[in-house]
């Protein structure tokens, strides 16, 4: 007879959990501790945002919406696509709302890749993805991005990893944990290439406000690419809204025909009232998000500054809210690196290879910290860094 | 964010924190702030304290003033014999039914009463005050002043 486990599937029995769980229990023990381990931002939702989910509900507003959500919502989505980033989404049929852009990112790789199938992943990268691919059944093929290319995709890299299997490739940028961005100068060879294939591209643009210098540029905005995109995005870090896990994701209406069934079947609808308040959050927040966003940007030149002021290498993140310094030079590895400072000195980062095996080397920092904890945090830092 | 949000934020900056995080050298962030505060621009750094918490004796109205404007100065010469006073801690031009509003701050009801009877509605051109006490200080500065939300975020999540 099997026991309870051995009826979990392969593909999920070998896929590992997280690789920062452990985390949770060397923290139970300690106080004082200052976590930088999070990705979220430090800011409660805005006000606005939260009164207006609570009329909703006050309103009664508590039932299934569309199972592609709310047309108000949809509408108001694919208006500030276009405003901000011009990319041109038909809200009747080339959208779904999620829950959260984790959702969207499942329902996509499910609906492109299965047995047999290979999906690229450029990493070091967010945790996520792997474990989708591979509960899909599909291959991730991973993709080792350099810090000497600034963490970038680069056309020749992508190439040696193409086969004729190839089904998707996953783009994330802003990047997490990197903190990297590509521009369209960039992107361009990497959509001229690709359109040459039949290979869809998910692109992961949550951080697509957080970037500080460059204003972002859509992987979709590329005509030869746009019909070949799979355009994932939500409001968690945008407007700070990441336990309502809203989401949503933008393609061709034929793929969108076709990622709705899962989306159908395994969720219905994201919850009614958190989409009423996603409407005010589009249509009224868009100061409170310049307001988040320059704050970050405030932190992190501090953190950057002060990193490189201790004596540890690091890459001048340029969207998101990490930073994602080398400790190549200190011969420790990342998770011994991250174990000892906070076991010695009170600070939780997450070691980069939580991210893959392309995180060795590094650790992953959030700047969604107030500056007080930034500022003890790099202090901290620096008494640990001495020690080695 | 500029060198003025990060100051409005915490005035307790350096200059060096502050050229790091907007991205300036140091003398241009100390040449900025010099014209800053030569320009009037920046009127003053000051904590922003929560006196109910720190004293027990202290009071603090809101006054309504009416006014009859003068001829050549308007209201600048009424509003400068009311903001004069020490007692007087924060003084508007306002639209709408009143004219002028200070806060004013004393020790206990009967001598702010007292100044505003004595005083402030002495001033020659002032017609009429209202005062009212306040009771409570929720938010002050863009600071609130009850016990912060403490940071609710898991640790670690992933």
């Amino acid at each position: 007879m099997k026991k309870p486990g051995e009826f979990i599937r392969e593909e999920v029995r070998n896929t590992p959990p997280s690789g920062i769980r452990k985390y949770f229990d060397m923290l139970s023990g300690l106080s004082d501790v200052i976590s930088l381990g999070v990705g979220e931002p430090d800011f409660v939702t805005p006000w606005q945002i939260r009164e207006s989910a609570i009329y909703s509900l006050e309103k009664g507003r508590t039932h299934y919406t569309s199972n592609t959500g709310l047309l108000e919502l949809r509408q108001a989505v694919c208006n500030m696509l276009r405003k901000k980033y011009n990319l041109d989404y038909n809200p009747l049929n080339q959208i779904i709302i999620t829950v959260g852009a984790s959702e969207a990112i499942d329902i996509a790789i499910r609906s492109i890749a299965g047995p047999g199938d290979e999906v690229i992943i450029p990493e070091p990268c967010f945790v996520a993805y792997k474990g989708c691919v591979n509960f899909a059944g599909a291959t991730a093929v991973p993709l080792q991005l350099k810090e000497e290319n600034r963490f970038k995709l680069t056309v020749e890299q992508l190439k040696e990893c193409v086969t004729k299997k190839t089904k998707a490739l996953i783009l994330a940028y802003p990047n997490n944990p990197t903190g990297a961005i590509m521009t369209k100068e960039e992107l361009r060879p990497i959509a001229d290439y690709l359109s040459t294939k039949d290979i869809v591209v998910i692109s992961d643009e949550i951080y697509a406000d957080l970037t500080y210098g460059t204003k972002h540029f859509s992987f979709a905005e590329l005509e030869n690419m746009h019909d070949k995109v799979i355009y994932v995005n939500g409001f968690s870090k945008s407007y700070s809204m990441t336990g309502w896990r809203l989401g949503y994701v933008c393609a061709h209406k034929d793929i969108v025909a076709e990622m709705l069934k899962i989306h159908q079947y395994a969720i219905m609808c994201a919850p009614s009232f958190v989409q009423y308040a996603a409407i005010d959050a589009l249509e009224q927040c868009e100061a409170d998000v310049e307001r988040m966003r320059k704050q970050y940007d405030a932190r992190r030149r501090y953190i950057y500054n002060g990193l490189i002021e201790i004596g540890i290498d690091c890459f001048l993140p340029e969207g998101a809210f990490y930073v994602f310094p080398n400790i190549k030079k200190t011969g420790l590895t990342s998770e011994r690196f991250c174990d000892r400072l906070l076991m010695e000195h009170k600070v939780l980062a997450v070691p980069g290879t939580a991210f893959s095996s392309a995180g060795e080397g590094y650790f992953r920092a959030t700047y969604a910290s107030s500056l007080e904890n930034i500022k003890e945090a790099l202090k901290r830092m620096e008494r640990f860094v001495n020690t080695l | 964010m500029d060198i003025l949000e990060l100051l409005k934020q915490d005035a307790r900056l350096t200059p060096k924190e502050l050229a790091v995080m907007t991205g300036k050298s140091v003398e241009e962030v100390e040449k900025v702030i010099k014209q800053y505060e030569r320009d009037k621009v920046i009127a003053g750094y000051s904590a922003v304290i929560n006196w109910e918490k720190a004293r027990d004796n202290i009071v603090v109205a809101f006054i309504e003033i009416k006014v009859t404007p003068e001829r050549d100065y308007g209201f600048e010469e009424i509003a400068k014999r009311i903001y004069s006073y020490e007692q007087v801690k924060t003084c508007y031009l306002m639209s709408g039914a009143f004219d002028i509003a200070a806060v004013v701050e004393g020790s206990d009801l009967k001598e702010v009463a007292l100044f505003v009877a004595q005083k402030l509605s002495a001033i020659q051109g002032v017609t009429a005050t209202s005062t009212h006490f306040v009771l409570k200080k929720y938010k002050e500065n863009d600071l609130i002043f009850e016990e912060e939300e403490k940071d609710r975020r898991e640790a670690i999540v992933l």
